[in-house]
Parts: structure tokens; sequence; C-alpha cells
């Protein structure tokens, strides 16, 4: 048995190096060949698939660009509102759900089913109610946000273990006590999870409000590149964009997977 | 005879109490909104009075052609669900069976799970014009990463006890496949597919908003437009119903396939 065994250890093939990096590397370059190579071949209507190298030039341009940077503070502005508003109101919310049965047997049902219905068509009415400027922006992050958020923390204290509840009630902590001491630290992961979808559907809600009516931020370029018909400029800052979406969704998660009795035992 | 009576009756208040209490809320707020608006404290030309927007969705109903422009938007959800479903239970299938590739490619799908990919639609407004098929491939693009992922899953945390049942006696890959795995990953694949198609459907009546093109979705953008506030209030609320009702009839569909686990 153990010949056999060290026969097939021998006699299987094996890929030098990591396979998975290098299928993924192979994976990366046949795209970008394919690609190159429809952008060459004149098959698609001109600069519908601009050449890797117009949309690296596009790329260092749209980063050497100051107005890009302004338009960017501007939508990062617009979404950190949004998050804070939205996410501080979900979170009241929730809390005030999850902390009773009664009351999320009454009204959850409705954030449960309000949550997914496509929240941009509510942007006439925040156009109507918050002008046209980045209130209307602000409240269609905000709006997008509060639902994942309230339902996440509705969720987050109802799965509380109930011996922390009996601990800090043991210690006669008072409501805020409970709070800060008991409630919040137990909740940290669904916290942590509902922003980090609330940050996603944010993002999404104050991008798509620019491209539909705005005079700023990365939405209104995006929509003035695609009215110029600047492919290679609107390729440049849809790639920044999913850089910058996709990484904050990741710092959101890893700042939920820190652990921070870690220091203390240590 | 009468206690039982009366335990029977505070258990059905009981259960009707949460139901009552919050569809009473909606009720209250609504006709503390008219009586706001008819006293002036809030402005009618920005919000109109809940009276005008219920008169307002016959009036969509009987002039707008809602059935006509319902019906295009469920065609377009329908067709990307479709393609989200074949193709997205076709790749996590082939995924499941090709490991390496699985593990080069799986964080990228759950990468563009999470990405922003509704943004991509001028991009795709240059590649497919403003038609129904701009709308289509957006729904397409946004539902199809969680069918992919759910299928695999689904595969992947078969019981190890079916498939050696399935082994045991003596079935052929392919039999393997359709007899074991296929039907015990089923339940889990439903939910991959329930969750593209609620991003499918956001995604088909959102673009259809934004572009102003189709049907739901062209509808609030039109009214708007013409600054027919009841009528912008009512479609909206008209597209609300519509959703609710189609994530209630999913979820259903869901529930009863589960216990087949």
């Amino acid at each position: 048995m153990a010949e056999t065994g060290r026969l097939r250890a021998t006699t299987v093939p094996r890929i030098p190096g990591n396979p998975v990096l290098l299928l993924r590397i192979a994976i990366i370059a046949a795209l970008l060949v394919i690609w190159e190579a429809v952008a060459a071949s004149g098959l698609l209507y001109r600069d519908v698939v601009p050449s890797l190298l117009a949309i690296g030039q596009a790329l260092v341009k749209l980063l050497s660009n100051a107005e890009y940077y302004w338009n960017l503070g501007v939508t990062a502005g617009e979404v950190g509102t949004s998050l804070f508003i939205g996410g501080l109101s979900g979170l009241v919310v929730g809390l005030i759900l999850g902390g009773s049965r009664l009351l999320a047997k009454a009204y959850e049902p409705y954030l449960y089913y309000l949550g997914p219905t496509p929240k941009i068509i509510f942007f006439p009415i925040m156009i109507m109610w918050f002008g046209v400027g980045s209130g209307s922006k602000i409240a269609m992050g905000a709006i997008s946000c509060f639902f994942p958020i309230a339902l996440s923390a509705a969720a987050g204290i109802r799965q509380i273990a109930p011996i922390l509840i009996r601990v800090g009630r043991s210690f006669r902590a008072n409501p805020w006590q409970m709070a800060v001491k008991i409630y919040l630290p137990a909740m940290r992961l669904p916290i942590i999870n509902g922003v980090r979808l609330g940050l996603g559907v944010a993002i999404i809600g104050t991008l798509l409000a620019e491209t539909k009516l705005s005079n700023r931020g990365v939405g209104f370029l995006i929509i003035q590149a695609y009215s110029l018909f600047d492919m290679p400029r609107m390729y440049a800052m849809l790639i920044v964009l999913f850089i910058l979406a996709v990484g904050a969704n990741a710092l959101v998660g890893w700042i939920g997977n820190l652990d921070p009795s870690a220091g203390k035992r240590a | 005879m009468s206690a039982q009576a009366a335990a029977s009756s505070t258990r059905i208040a009981a259960r009707t109490l949460p139901a009552t209490l919050g569809f009473g809320t909606v009720v209250l707020l609504l006709v503390a909104i008219e009586l706001l608006i008819r006293a002036g404290v809030i402005n009618r030309y920005i919000v109109p009075m809940p009276t005008q927007i219920a008169g307002a969705l016959w009036r969509i109903i009987a002039e707008e052609g809602v059935w006509d422009r319902f019906l295009l938007t469920f065609m377009e959800a329908l067709t990307a669900g479709t393609m989200i479903t074949v193709v997205g239970v076709l790749v996590g299938m082939l995924l499941y069976r090709f490991e390496l590739w699985r593990r080069a490619t799986e964080t990228w799908i759950a990468a563009l799970a999470s990405a922003p990919t509704v943004l991509l639609y001028p991009l795709f407004l240059v590649i497919f014009g403003r038609s129904a098929w701009t709308i289509i491939m957006m729904g397409f693009v946004s539902g199809l990463p969680p069918v992919i992922l759910k299928t695999i899953e689904g595969l992947a945390t078969t019981r190890r006890v079916l498939v050696n049942v399935g082994r045991s006696f003596n079935l052929s890959g392919t039999q393997l496949f359709s007899k074991i795995l296929f039907p015990a990953a089923l339940p889990t694949i439903f939910v991959g597919v329930r969750l593209g198609l609620i991003f499918t459907l956001i995604n088909v009546v959102g673009v259809e908003f934004l572009i102003n093109f189709g049907g739901l979705g062209q509808l609030i953008n039109d009214l708007a437009e013409r600054y027919d506030l009841p009528g912008t209030y009512a479609a909206i609320l008209f597209v609300i119903l519509v959703s609710v009702c189609f994530f209630i009839f999913i979820e259903r569909i869901e529930r009863w396939l589960r216990p087949a686990a």
C-alpha cells in the first residue's frame, strides 16, 4: 500500500507553482487578448471596444486630472452623508424592532418587502422634496441603505445570547450601559454586515441619481462621457469606480473581521 | 365552554394584533398626511393627497396602458430571468465539475455579486442601443452571480451519505448527477435563482426608468416629466405593489421546494 502511495505521488503530473494563480493569469491574459483582437478587428461599431492602449491612456489622464478628484470628493461626500443618515436611522429602527416582538411582527414585514424594491424610482419624489442638487442624491443613498441596515440590526439584536442580557441586568446596568456594553458589542458582526450591504446600495443609489440628473459627481462624469461618446474615458471611470466600490466593501468587511478583544488577550 | 371560547378569541386577537397594528399605523399615517395637506402644513404641490393618489391609481391603470407596460416589463424580466437561470446553473455545474476553475474564479464571481454592476448601463446603452436588450442584459448581468454561487454551494454541500448511497448502487457519473446531486442541490439553487430574480427585477425597472424606455419604469419617468404629481406617486406605488407581489410569489415557491431537500 505504501508503495502504491509513493508511486501515485510520483506519477501524478504536477504543475509547477500555484495552479490557481496560473489559471487566473491565463484567464486575464486571454480576456485581454480577445479584447484587443475585437478592438482591432472593427467588428463592433468604432470605439465601442477601444484598444487597451487608449483605455490605459485615458486612465492615466483621468487619474492626473484635478477636476476628477473634485467630483470624486463630491460623490464620496454624498455617499458618506447618506450612509450616516440612512445608517443611523436604520440602526435606531432596527434596535426598536429587534427589541420588541410585537413591533417586529407589526412593522418588519413592511421593511422586509420594501427593502428589495427598486429605489431609483423614488428619485422624482426626492427631486421634488430636496431639489436637484446634492440633497436628492443624499436622500437616494439614505433610502437605499436604510433597509439593509435596519433589517440587519433587528436580526442582530435577536441573536444576542440571552445569558449576556441576564449578566447585564444582574449587574443592574442602566439602558445606556446595556446598549453600549451589551447590545452593541454583541451585535458588531450583523451591524458591520448591514453597513457593508448598506454602503454598496448607497453607492449605487447616489451614483444612479447622479447619472439621471446632476451637474457634478462621478455619476455625472460617466453619463457626460457617454453623451460625448468618449468611450476610453468612460471605461477608465468605470474601472476606477469598480475598484473603489469593491475596495470600500472589502475594507468594511476587514474592519468587521478585526477582533477587538485580540489586543486585550495578548 | 365559555372559558375555551374566551381563550380561543384571545389567541386570535394575539395573532391578529401585530398585523392590525401595522396596517392601522399605515392608515393613520395616510390620514394624518391627508389632513396636514388639507390644512396647508404640507405643500400640496410637493406631496399630493393620498385620496388624489388613490384616484390617480385608477386613472393610470385606465389611461396610461399600465397592463401593456406591465407585460413589457414582465417579458423583459422573464427573458433575463430565464437567461440567468439557464446560464447560471450551467456555469455553476461546470465550475463544480472543474475544481481548479472553480477555485480560480469563485472569488471573482463573489466580487462581481457585490460590485455596482448597474452603473455599467451607459456602456450597455452604447453596445445595445436604447432598446429592450440593454434592459434585459443589465438584468442578466446583475442577476447572474448569485445563481452561479448558489448552484456551486448546493452541489458542493450535498450530504455525503446521499452520494455514497448512489455509489453503492453503482450509478454512473451522469446518473449520480441527475438522480442525487442535482435534486439535492435544487432548493439551494432556487435560493440563488430567487436572489437573482430580485436583482434582475430591480435592475430591469431601474434601467427602464433611467434610460426612459420600456414598461413600468418609463411610466414613472413620463409622469414625473409631465409633472403629474398624483400620477407619479401612483405609478411608484403600483411598481412597489407589483414588486412585493413578485417577491411573495417566489418566496412561496422557495418554501414549497424546501421540504424536498
